[in-house]
């Protein structure tokens, strides 16, 4: 599309053609709501993590007893918590777990939904429709249910395997990053439903056009076929269902860590600054009001820029 | 339709038996038991409970009498009372959180909808559309404890926290505010949304401009001739509300001190209490396939474009 065929002779005046990417470029600069949420993200990942690096070691456990419930001041310009530790550190080291639970879960859901989505969608028939009919039943199950019930069952299994090891002499550990793990595949097992029924279609709509046929009968291998022809051409709506998913993921983190059954203390997550918060919201405002504002004002730009893309990348809406 | 129904309710069935099992054996092969907080329990007096609770026996044993006898199975926590007895003791008190929730966000969710569609992109439109993106972003947890913050400790216009409203015997009480509307206010808001798109599909077919033509009043095209298909979106919605429903009240109950079923769940996971845990998950999941095969039902009847398949 980028190549608009150019001749000696031709007028200056002819309008060039622009590629998908250029033109949604185009039409998400001019959603300022879009941008201001790109933005925020874009200085709230800085924040996360290149901030530590200017803050000591210990930034987020160091209490010190006598600034308990400090209020907002010189020394500490979030305020203090109820254990004395100071609140923007703990709202950075926050925002690092929150962050990274929702963009590893988010990973692991596309990968699960993307490769669902397009085994059904390509083989169509029967494997269509039982795989399918197995997304409207799951879809169905009250699975946050699940979650909770993982989280709260396979909490003790990493000590478990930290003895396996043990008895057989293995230095291996991983019961210091168990909850973190539990997390991110608990979180992504269930959000890939969605993705799932998004490539699907699209994959359904892409198999019935000349270029995959021509695929076929050229004898390619069904993985060249699908990784190579078709994976690119549903990257749009991926996208744009990803930049969603990710404020679900992160929803989801705070409100396991909100019930006690996310990330675990000392580690801080948003959900878990929240929780604390309303506790003591009594006596300290601060710690609840500045962790739940920057977590609405993070969902909120995601949002908005999950709506700007879709309306950037939506060929219907192109040359309006 | 019968032939629907009945389809549907055959093949809830395996869907249950799974969920049973996947719910019994993820709880029974992590490790922990339902004895181990207490701490002086000797090897005999353990040896007892387990008989007592029939642990002994092999699983898969455990198993098929756990799913033929669940209603009446003790709790592990509170040895005197079957699962039947706490559920249907603590359900009512959950359903009516729900039920109050519901009425606020279809009453606000549909109003504001109709309101912003009347004049889209005008000022009209934009003041609903922007509070319902706020009630989208802003989680029931961070809302619940901000609204208790200001209107109960600050203002002092509503008790903090409290159960007198939900268990009590009458049907209102002030403290059932708060919490009715921090759960109801996430699906006011995607509701009117919902309500907006519907209805803005709706108002630009032709027979909305016969109806205006033929004299109907600006009230009687919205009530008689709009809201029929405008709430369509709303409808197929109401499937998974009710499933967010009982994930929201978790929530809501343990931040207002509810004694509802959803503050049991999450204590009877913690506590390792097998039998209530397998309960109340085969209690929501019913619940919540029960719902949805309702408002399939309705979708089709409301809808004369759809047809029982």
């Amino acid at each position: 599309m980028n190549d608009t065929p150019t001749r000696p002779d031709a007028p200056d005046t002819v309008e060039k053609g622009e590629s998908l990417w250029v033109g949604a470029w185009h039409r998400l600069r001019k959603n300022k709501m879009a941008l201001a949420g790109g933005v925020f993200i874009l200085l709230l990942s800085g924040l996360s993590f290149m901030g530590p690096f200017f803050l000591e070691g210990d930034y987020y456990t160091n209490t010190t007893l006598g600034d308990k419930l400090e209020p907002p001041g010189d020394d500490y310009p979030l305020g203090a918590d109820h254990l004395g530790r100071d609140q923007l550190g703990r709202i950075i080291k926050g925002g690092q777990i929150s962050l990274l639970v929702g963009l590893v879960a988010t990973f692991v859901s596309l990968t699960i939904g993307i490769g669902y989505g397009t085994i059904s969608g390509y083989f169509g028939g029967k494997v269509d429709s039982v795989m399918m009919r197995l997304v409207d039943i799951l879809y169905s199950l009250p699975f946050v249910i699940f979650v909770i019930l993982l989280m709260v069952f396979a909490k003790d299994l990493g000590d478990s395997i930290d003895a396996w090891f043990a008895a057989r002499g293995s230095e291996f550990s991983i019961s210091g990053q168990w909850n973190m793990l539990l997390l991110f595949v608990a979180i992504g097992a269930v959000e890939w439903l969605t993705m799932a029924r998004i490539v699907r279609g699209q994959v359904m709509s892409l198999r019935r056009q000349e270029f995959i046929e021509a695929c076929i009968s050229l004898g390619l291998p069904t993985r060249r076929i699908i990784f190579r022809h078709m994976v690119p051409n549903v990257l749009g709506p991926v996208i744009v269902y990803t930049t969603l998913t990710i404020p679900a993921v992160m929803l989801l983190e705070a409100f396991l860590s909100f019930l006690g059954l996310g990330v675990q203390p000392p580690t801080p997550s948003w959900g878990l600054l929240i929780k604390d918060g309303a506790d003591r919201m009594r006596e300290a405002w601060w710690m609840l009001v500045f962790p739940g504002a920057l977590f609405a004002i993070t969902l909120f730009s995601f949002n908005f820029v999950g709506d700007g893309l879709r309306d950037a990348l939506d060929p219907k809406t192109s040359k309006d | 339709m019968l032939k629907f129904i009945l389809r549907r309710v055959l093949e809830t069935i395996p869907v249950l038996l799974c969920v049973a099992a996947m719910t019994f054996f993820m709880c029974r092969l992590a490790p922990g038991g339902p004895f181990d907080e207490d701490k002086q329990v000797t090897a005999e007096v353990r040896e007892l409970l387990n008989k007592q609770f029939n642990l002994d026996q092999p699983l898969h044993k455990q198993f098929i009498q756990y799913i033929t006898h669940l209603p009446t199975l003790q709790s592990f926590k509170y040895p005197n009372r079957t699962v039947g007895e706490i559920i249907s003791q603590k359900f009512p008190v959950s359903a009516k959180l729900g039920f109050f929730a519901m009425c606020i966000a279809l009453s606000l969710g549909i109003l504001f909808g109709v309101i912003a569609s009347l004049r889209p992109n005008t000022y009209i439109d934009y003041i609903p559309s922007s509070l319902a993106m706020i009630g989208i972003c802003l989680p029931t947890f961070v809302m619940g404890p901000l609204l208790m913050l200001v209107f109960s400790l600050k203002l002092g216009w509503f008790p903090a926290t409290g159960w007198g409203g939900f268990s009590g015997d009458q049907f209102f009480a002030s403290d059932m505010v708060l919490p009715s509307v921090t759960l109801g206010f996430f699906y006011a808001a995607y509701i009117s949304r919902l309500t907006r798109g519907g209805m803005l599909d709706i108002l630009t077919q032709d027979y909305i401009r016969t109806a205006k033509a033929k004299g109907a009043s600006g009230l009687r095209v919205i009530l008689k001739h709009s809201l029929r298909g405008g709430l369509l979106p709303v409808i197929s919605f109401m499937g998974p509300a009710v499933a967010g429903l009982i994930a929201g009240s978790f929530v809501i109950e343990t931040i207002f001190a509810i004694p509802g079923l959803g503050q049991d769940f999450v204590k009877s996971a913690f506590n390792r209490d097998y039998t209530l845990v397998l309960g109340v998950v085969m209690f929501y999941a019913t619940l919540i396939i029960l719902l949805n095969l309702i408002v399939d039902i309705l979708q089709v009847t409301l809808n004369p474009k759809l047809k029982f398949d």
